[in-house]
């Protein structure tokens, strides 16, 4: 079964719960194996199984939700959880940032801040962060102009940035916003 | 060469590798001569590596595999397809 582990993730963060996800990953496969004729021979098998997934979810499940609008979102200041988590630093000077960042925020945490972006966010920041696809094939998936992908992008990575530094700070985690930043990049949002 | 502020609004772009490859270059140029810029290029590239490692670790459900074997015959379908059962 192609790329049933990471369809299954993907499933997981879309729907938050693992019965609608299984049925959303058997719907998906289903519908891939049906229509495996009009999948073009040497493309990209697994974009063509998370345009179907991602379809199936935005029909299915979003029907039962509200549509959250692009305002729902306050606005995030760039680089957020990068200016406030300051002096971490000093603490794990020994260690590389990759190895700091892996301790800092837990597996539920990280999952957490993702599952609570409102839908127009997060699948993009799914499809582009965790499935690693191109703004071109984001915008094929989600059936919106590549500008309206990397603007949600952009502000979905934000706020979840400041989800998880939220969740840190909640356990205790304690720093001072860090001094040395560089001047703040304008908000490329539309 | 693109300034600071010019650099950090490409910062998306660059970690996503959207950028045509003089503008890649261009930012790659400015990032060698700041550690600023650097230092929030290496954190962002990092986050994003961890967000993607920690957001694809589900265990599946025990069984799914073969559930999903079987709905697949049931209709018919050829379930011989390569069989990735990798949860990562």
């Amino acid at each position: 079964m192609p790329f049933a582990g990471q369809l299954y993730s993907g499933a997981m963060r879309m729907t938050r719960n693992p019965a609608d996800a299984e049925d959303l990953l058997q719907e998906t496969m289903l519908r891939g194996f049906r229509g495996f004729e009009s999948f073009t021979e040497g493309t990209n098998l697994r974009a063509w199984l998370f345009r179907i997934m991602t379809n199936l979810y935005i029909n299915r499940y979003r029907a039962k939700q509200r549509q959250p609008v692009e305002s729902d979102i306050d606005d995030v200041e760039s680089m957020y959880l990068y200016r406030h988590l300051g002096d971490i630093d000093a603490v794990f000077a020994s260690r590389s940032a990759e190895d700091q960042l892996i301790d800092m925020f837990p597996d539920d945490e990280v999952k957490a801040a993702l599952e609570e972006l409102p839908e127009i966010y997060r699948l993009p920041v799914l499809l582009a962060d965790v499935q690693g696809f191109h703004y071109r094939e984001i915008a094929e998936m989600l059936d919106i102009p590549i500008g309206t992908v990397m603007s949600r992008l952009h502000r979905g990575r934000k706020r979840m940035h400041q989800a998880l530094y939220e969740y840190a700070m909640a356990r205790g985690l304690t720093t001072t916003p860090r001094a040395d930043t560089p001047r703040e990049a304008r908000s490329n949002d539309a | 060469m693109p300034d600071c502020e010019e650099t950090l609004r490409e910062l998306d772009s660059f970690l996503d590798d959207e950028l045509s490859e003089a503008g890649h270059d261009a930012i790659r140029q400015h990032l060698g001569g700041c550690p600023d810029c650097l230092g929030a290029f290496d954190f962002h590239a990092e986050l994003k590596q961890v967000i993607a490692e920690k957001c694809q670790r589900d265990e599946m459900p025990s069984g799914l595999l073969s559930r999903l074997e079987q709905c697949l015959e049931s209709e018919g379908l050829p379930s011989a397809a390569p069989v990735d059962d990798r949860t990562v």
